[in-house]
């Protein structure tokens, strides 16, 4: 006898489910952008349960910073081999060759993917991208719709959105726009960390807390490697670290952890007062208003 | 830790923990805003550089407290203004539910914004100023809760601190106010007596409020019975979308996948397919995690039938003794919700209903309803935007459908317009709600 109550986790994957293969019904040329961190594996995998026992019928397209840390390429490539899908690569470091984009003073990369990333959905003809935002990540994204609309430069206006009620999804574009889809919109970071555990899926050991050499930075903390070496006048320690965001290896720090396994992670996540963008990431810092801006350029 | 224990990841899969979702409504400046920040704020879901952040707003603009509003008020335009302009989603978590809450503006003109927010929620907040009492806006918000077959309503009385707490107060606004809801159908309707700024009976009791002897906003949410809300009488499955494995190990693999709209299927049950009539077994319900024994709402699964029958994408999956309705000819209750046309007799609109798209022609509009005082204008030739009214639509082809007030899943639609591609409506199948 059950209660007929879906559990909240359960709740969630099945709105995503439903979300993606609408997605797939209606569209004409969908891709799932993968950054290789959590969100974007946990969508990959929920993309491949909602066309089992078929192939996930639509390919992967990574933008590649060129500022990759290597156990997430290599689990990238994993998840690619096991589910046998397509992957697109769009390399910022040859849109930089070709003078596509410039790169900026301070080394990051992650404007800049942005022009990188309209030019290989617009080669490519993908009328329809996912991502892997959360609405719980920042202000800005709190509002954004599940089908984001993107007019033809691929910029997204917030006081023109589409309404959106109940679950009917309008994912109607001319010749040159397309849309932005969220699957992942009503998930909060614990969810996903309850998820990964629950499904027991393959992430990058990256996310996992082990004895790392780090070197401390204005309180934030970064690993010593080909990315961010020390500099000079600088000493490093050992610590015990895990990432919370796999950005650009060149701007992502970790934070300070014993949480070696999925479950400790999940207990963590349940306890920590700090957001993981806050934690972590340098370039959200700018201003308040940082990533509204950015996703009206046309950010992911 | 106490907390954490239920929150493993455990707890949240095995269905101890569930899903609510809320939207609130209310004027401007009834503190919808400071509430939802009170309760993410006491629910310790704010995270601390959130909070900095909004403390330094509020330093810089010279407020003399920390504003929890900034934290809900996200878009550069709304801060800039101190106004919310959309629906905004909010998410916190307890041991015993995670909600989802729907932050939605009260402006007259965003009409369509409540309509949005309260078209999923379980439950709606409706604020009201206990200096002001039970005003227009608060019986638009219920007209509206009641409209989108929003199943719990909450009266929030909230600035109680602004009249010494006063239960007689409270109690008049409580009589007003469940005097004019009797004229709708609410079907469950509760008051608390709260400050959002100070929290008096947010998430802990308060102590200023003696007289009242009902539960915390918080733990009113937490023990609302929603489950019963689902429709599980009625099988409803929308196809979505065809599964046909083109490799060589699950070559005969066809498989239906699509979301429970309502009812429970169980393998061996007799069912339909629409439009064809047709009629055959459940053979099995399958799910990436192999099959289940059962599929309810808001379950997506995939479904295999025992004999192989033409079905595609907008086709509909029921029981032969219990079917929807196959309608061309559609009477409902329309938001318009563009601000650049309306609605008027003649025009052409793409609809989708479940997982089917058509086109749909305005036959007639019936009457406009005044949300403020419910009365209907049968004069009225066009809808605009925050209208509501009652229209005919003749469609190209049979949706198969349930009114609304029986079944949201398949008693609601959207018209889209063909040339902007642009939602300019939302849809309720069958007339108004009345109080039976
Ligand atoms: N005294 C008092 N002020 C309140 C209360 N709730 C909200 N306010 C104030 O009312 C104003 C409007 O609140 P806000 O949350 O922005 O309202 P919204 O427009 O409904 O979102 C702000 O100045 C709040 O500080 C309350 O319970 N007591
Ligand atoms: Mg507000």
């Amino acid at each position: 006898m059950t209660s007929h109550v879906l559990s909240q986790l359960r709740s969630l994957e099945a709105e995503s489910i439903h979300i993606i293969r609408e997605v797939v019904a209606e569209m004409q040329r969908p891709v799932l952008l993968f950054s290789g961190g959590k969100d974007s594996i946990v969508m990959l995998h929920m993309a491949a349960k909602a066309f089992a026992p078929a192939r996930i019928p639509f390919p992967i397209m990574h933008v590649d910073t060129g500022l990759n840390f290597q156990t997430v390429l290599d689990c990238r490539d994993r998840w690619v081999d096991r589910l046998g899908i397509q992957l697109v690569v769009a390399s910022v470091q040859d849109a930089i060759d070709r003078g596509l984009v410039r790169e900026e003073p301070n080394g990051s990369r992650n404007r800049i993917q942005t022009p990188v990333l309209l030019e290989a959905v617009e080669k490519n003809g993908f009328d329809a991208a996912f991502g892997g935002g959360r609405r719980d990540e920042e202000k800005a994204r709190a509002k954004e719709r599940v089908f984001s609309f993107r007019d033809d430069f691929g910029q997204w206006d917030p006081k023109n959105q589409r309404p959106e009620i109940w679950s009917l999804y309008n994912g109607r574009v001319h010749q040159g726009e397309s849309i932005r889809v969220f699957p992942l919109s009503n998930w909060t970071e614990l969810d996903i960390w309850s998820y990964i555990a629950a499904e027991q899926i393959d992430i990058p050991d990256l996310y996992l807390a082990q004895e790392r050499e780090v070197v401390d930075r204005d309180g934030m903390l970064f690993a010593v490697n080909e990315f961010t070496p020390l500099k000079d006048g600088e000493t490093s320690e050992i610590r015990s670290v895990r990432y919370r965001t796999v950005g650009d290896a060149n701007l992502t720090a970790a934070v300070e952890s014993e949480a070696s396994t999925l479950e400790a992670i999940v207990e963590e996540t349940a306890a920590v007062r700090i957001t993981e963008r806050g934690a972590t990431r340098g370039d959200d810092k700018v201003s308040e208003a940082a990533m509204e801006d950015r996703k009206r350029e046309g950010y992911f | 830790m106490t907390t954490t224990e239920n929150t493993t990841a455990e707890a949240l899969t095995d269905g101890s923990v569930d899903l609510l979702r809320f939207a609130t409504a209310g004027s401007v400046d009834d503190g919808k805003s400071t509430l939802i920040g009170r309760l993410l704020f006491d629910s310790k879901t704010i995270f601390e550089d959130q909070l900095d952040s909004v403390e330094q707003v509020s330093q810089d603009r010279g407020n003399d407290y920390t504003d929890l509003a900034l934290l809900t008020d996200g878009l550069r335009a709304e801060r800039e203004q101190g106004i919310t302009i959309d629906v905004a989603y909010r998410y916190f978590a307890t041991p015993k539910r995670k909600f989802i809450i729907a932050d939605t503006p009260g402006h007259i003109q965003y009409t369509r914004n409540m309509v949005t927010g309260a078209s999923t929620a379980d439950v709606a907040l409706i604020l009201v100023d206990a200096r002001k009492g039970v005003i227009e806006q608060s019986r638009r918000h219920t007209f509206l809760a009641t409209l989108l077959g929003v199943p719990h309503i909450v009266v929030c009385v909230n600035k109680m601190d602004l009249v010494d707490y006063s239960e007689e107060i409270f109690e008049n606004i409580r009589k007003d106010f469940t005097e004019f809801a009797s004229r709708l159908r609410v079907p469950d309707l509760t008051f608390i007596p709260i400050s959002a700024l100070e929290g008096d009976n947010v998430v802990n009791r308060s102590e200023n409020t003696p007289w009242y002897d009902g539960p915390a906003l918080l733990s009113h949410l937490e023990r609302l019975h929603v489950a019963s809300d689902r429709n599980l009488m009625d099988v409803r499955f929308p196809v979505q979308y065809v599964i046909r494995p083109q490799s060589h190990d699950a070559r005969d693999y066809r498989g239906y996948a699509g979301t429970v709209a309502s009812g429970v299927m169980k393998p061996g049950d007799k069912v339909v397919a629409l439009p064809t009539g047709l009629e055959t077994t459940i053979e099995a319900i399958d799910t990436a995690d192999g099959p289940v024994d059962e599929a309810y709402p808001p379950m997506a699964v995939t479904v295999r039938l025992a004999d192989e029958i033409d079905i595609s994408r907008g086709d509909m999956i029921a029981r032969p003794n219990n079917t929807p309705a196959a309608l061309q000819n559609i009477d409902a209750q329309i938001c318009w919700m563009d601000s650049d046309s309306s609605l008027v007799p003649g025009k052409k609109y793409a609809i989708k209903h479940t997982t089917r798209w058509a086109r749909a022609m305005v036959k007639d509009i019936n009457y406009r309803v005044d949300v403020n005082t419910l009365h209907r204008d049968e004069e009225a030739t066009e809808i605009k935007l925050n209208e509501i009214g009652r229209i005919q639509l003749r469609v190209t082809q049979p949706l198969f459908v349930d009114p609304y007030q029986q079944n949201p899943q398949t008693g609601s639609f959207i018209l889209v317009d063909e040339s902007t591609n642009k939602t300019v409506a939302a849809g309720m199948i069958g007339g108004l709600p009345h109080a039976s």
